[in-house]
């Protein structure tokens, strides 16, 4: 690789300078392809979105028509003032999602790539295999079943119906350690982090100043990743709370899809599905964009 | 925090003769700071549950009584007595086999064809949609398309233009459950994976590949092959492994199409199994069993593919 790179002189050779030339203008085949595989992909956003805006009568209708015909935010009123089938507002599920939701995962990707650090850069660490190999089996374990043990340890804390029940079953990310361990190790150059530990800089600032930068596409992925998982997780705050002051978003999902009301509020529950849609479109957005911007900016040369 | 707990490793300060604990700590203290937060919630959330687990494959657990231990029960009944478990397996063999390498392919194709265009975030945005709706949401899009009677989309279109006389039942009929099951995964199938090849393009420079051109590669393939690939490896491995444990996962789009039991046990996996166990007949030491088979199965795999793809050096 730094061999390639080393040979990587300035040059004058009009060929492959043509032949960028054309690959940066000529982007059209690919959007010909990719468009409407894209609008194919986005339906069920689309029908999310078109339902939650639907009047009654359309919501009737079978088979339903895909585009809302007749837009209108009676299902949003009817969610955020009738509260018959759910017990507390609907505001308090919405604060206990983004509370939970935004605490864990910037704990997680500070903690997984805090432990990714000297797994990946530590020149000498004994125990490193026996530490990876472990995250990296537990990886490989179906999270359904760990889940049932999991209430165990829980509940033996006395977490049960916290939020820490919550947020600190999830911090422990194997993925998200994973995922940060294999970027550092391709995209943070060693000589970087020696030539600063020659400059007698400790390691946190080593890790934060350097470290960090560098693998900024890799944690605002992890962030997309966790925060959509976690916003869409509904299986901890049913299994881990008891008090309906104490669930989340997703649970008040489950409530208004299976309860005895549910065929009378298909409004609301298409409402819902917006609201719960669209937080994680905005951070995927907020991210991505990140994601690549921070790449065209540093200009990192490995 | 504080920076002082954070000696620096400098050649200077490892001469000093010291005693043993301390030169240990001196060299390898900060790496174990670093790494303390992380492990000490594994070990209490992870790797204590998946003991337990293990240890509860051993018994009969109802969650009402305390756990039973009955030796080998429950693996001799899984292996030679439990039918449905042999329907289960061959299902997510054939998702598994089909699924996974063809949404790996996938997921890297748009990532690749994406990644030099200007409209890449609105792009990676709708390839990304169906995951971030997760099975739920999207089952119920689906199940319309897939509708058994004359109102369903697919079966509209069909009877439209001839191609059927009657509406077929996709959601029913025990082979075609699996065709749609995974037809929808592979849908879904641009999720991590794909923003990961998407992110580690991202960290490719740019100068690698006017150094190729200079080295003699002549078409995009080539460079794909020589520089983008090798390039990205760690997230292709990681990419890997998790379509592996997606594969073999698969429980969420089989049950939101097919149901819980499916028709004849068609849409029926691994993972539904268990759900099966676990949270409907409450049979915990059982489901465990079923459990621990599926993580020797993925960590079998999973070690086969890091060992094929990581034969690259680790500093």
């Amino acid at each position: 690789m730094t061999a390639i790179a080393q040979r990587a002189i300035p040059y004058d050779d009009p060929l492959p300078r043509l032949w960028r030339a054309v690959r940066r203008a000529s982007p059209a085949p690919s959007y010909l392809f990719l468009i409407p595989m894209a609008v194919f992909s986005m339906l069920p956003i689309v029908y999310v979105i078109s339902t939650a805006f639907k009047p009654l009568e359309e919501l009737l209708l079978f088979p339903p028509p895909f585009l809302v015909r007749r837009p209108t935010l009676d299902n949003f009123q009817d969610l955020l003032l009738a509260t018959d089938a759910l017990s507390v507002p609907f505001t308090r599920y919405l604060f206990n999602s983004v509370f939970v939701v935004v605490t864990t995962v910037l704990l997680q990707v500070l903690i997984c790539s805090m432990c990714a650090y000297p797994l990946s850069k530590a020149r000498v660490l004994p125990g490193r295999n026996v530490i990876f190999g472990s995250i990296v089996a537990a990886l490989m374990f179906a999270p359904q079943v760990t889940r049932i043990p999991q209430y165990l340890v829980v509940q033996k804390l006395g977490l049960i119906d916290t939020y820490g029940a919550l947020i600190l079953p999830a911090i422990a990310w194997s993925y998200g350690l994973f995922m940060m361990k294999q970027f550092m190790d391709n995209s943070v150059p060693n000589e970087l982090i020696e030539a600063a530990r020659v400059d007698g800089a400790p390691e946190w600032t080593i890790f934060w100043k350097i470290v960090m930068p560098n693998v900024a596409p890799a944690w605002n992925t992890l962030l997309i990743f966790g925060f959509i998982q976690m916003w869409n997780d509904s299986f901890s705050p049913l299994v881990f709370t008891r008090s309906e002051a104490m669930k989340t978003v997703s649970v008040a999902m489950i409530s208004l899809t299976n309860g005895p009301a549910a065929i009378a509020r298909q409004g609301a529950q298409a409402a819902a599905a917006f609201l719960m849609t669209a937080p994680t479109i905005t951070v995927f957005l907020l991210r991505q964009a990140k994601v690549i911007q921070t790449m065209a900016h540093s200009g990192i040369k490995a | 925090m504080a920076t002082d707990a954070f000696v620096p490793r400098g050649p200077a300060l490892q001469a000093t003769p010291r005693g043993g604990i301390a030169l240990f700590w001196q060299k390898y203290g900060s790496s174990y700071l670093f790494m303390a937060p992380f492990l000490a919630f594994f070990v209490v959330f992870v790797i204590a549950p998946v003991v337990t687990a293990m240890a509860l494959s051993f018994t009969y657990f109802n969650v009402l009584e305390s756990p039973r231990f009955i030796g080998w029960s429950n693996y001799k009944l899984l292996f030679l007595e439990d039918d449905v478990f042999v329907i289960a397996i061959g299902n997510t063999l054939k998702f598994a086999i089909i699924t996974g390498p063809i949404g790996f392919f996938l997921s890297f194709m748009f990532a690749w064809l994406i990644n030099p265009l200007k409209l890449k975030t609105p792009l990676a945005l709708c390839f990304y949609a169906p995951s971030i709706t997760g099975a739920v949401a999207m089952g119920v899009v689906w199940k319309i398309v897939f509708s058994g009677d004359r109102y369903g989309y697919l079966n509209n279109w069909l009877l439209g233009i001839g191609a059927i006389d009657e509406p077929y039942m996709f959601l029913a009929e025990q082979a075609a459950i699996m065709p749609v099951i995974m037809f929808v995964a592979l849908w879904m199938s641009m999720g991590t994976g794909f923003l990961v090849f998407l992110a580690g393009l991202q960290t490719v420079p740019t100068d690698l590949y006017e150094a190729g051109k200079m080295d003699g590669i002549k078409n995009p393939l080539q460079e794909v092959w020589y520089i983008t690939l090798p390039m990205i490896k760690p997230q292709l491995l990681f990419g890997s492994v998790m379509a592996v444990v997606a594969g073999f996962s698969v429980f969420e789009v089989a049950t939101s199409l097919a149901g819980l039991p499916s028709p004849l046990y068609a849409g029926h996996t691994i993972v539904a199994h268990m759900y099966d166990f676990a949270f409907i007949r409450f049979e915990m030491g059982y489901a465990t069993t079923v459990a621990v088979f599926l993580f020797a199965l993925t960590f079998g795999l999973g070690r086969l593919l890091m060992r094929t793809l990581s034969s690259k050096n680790e500093y």
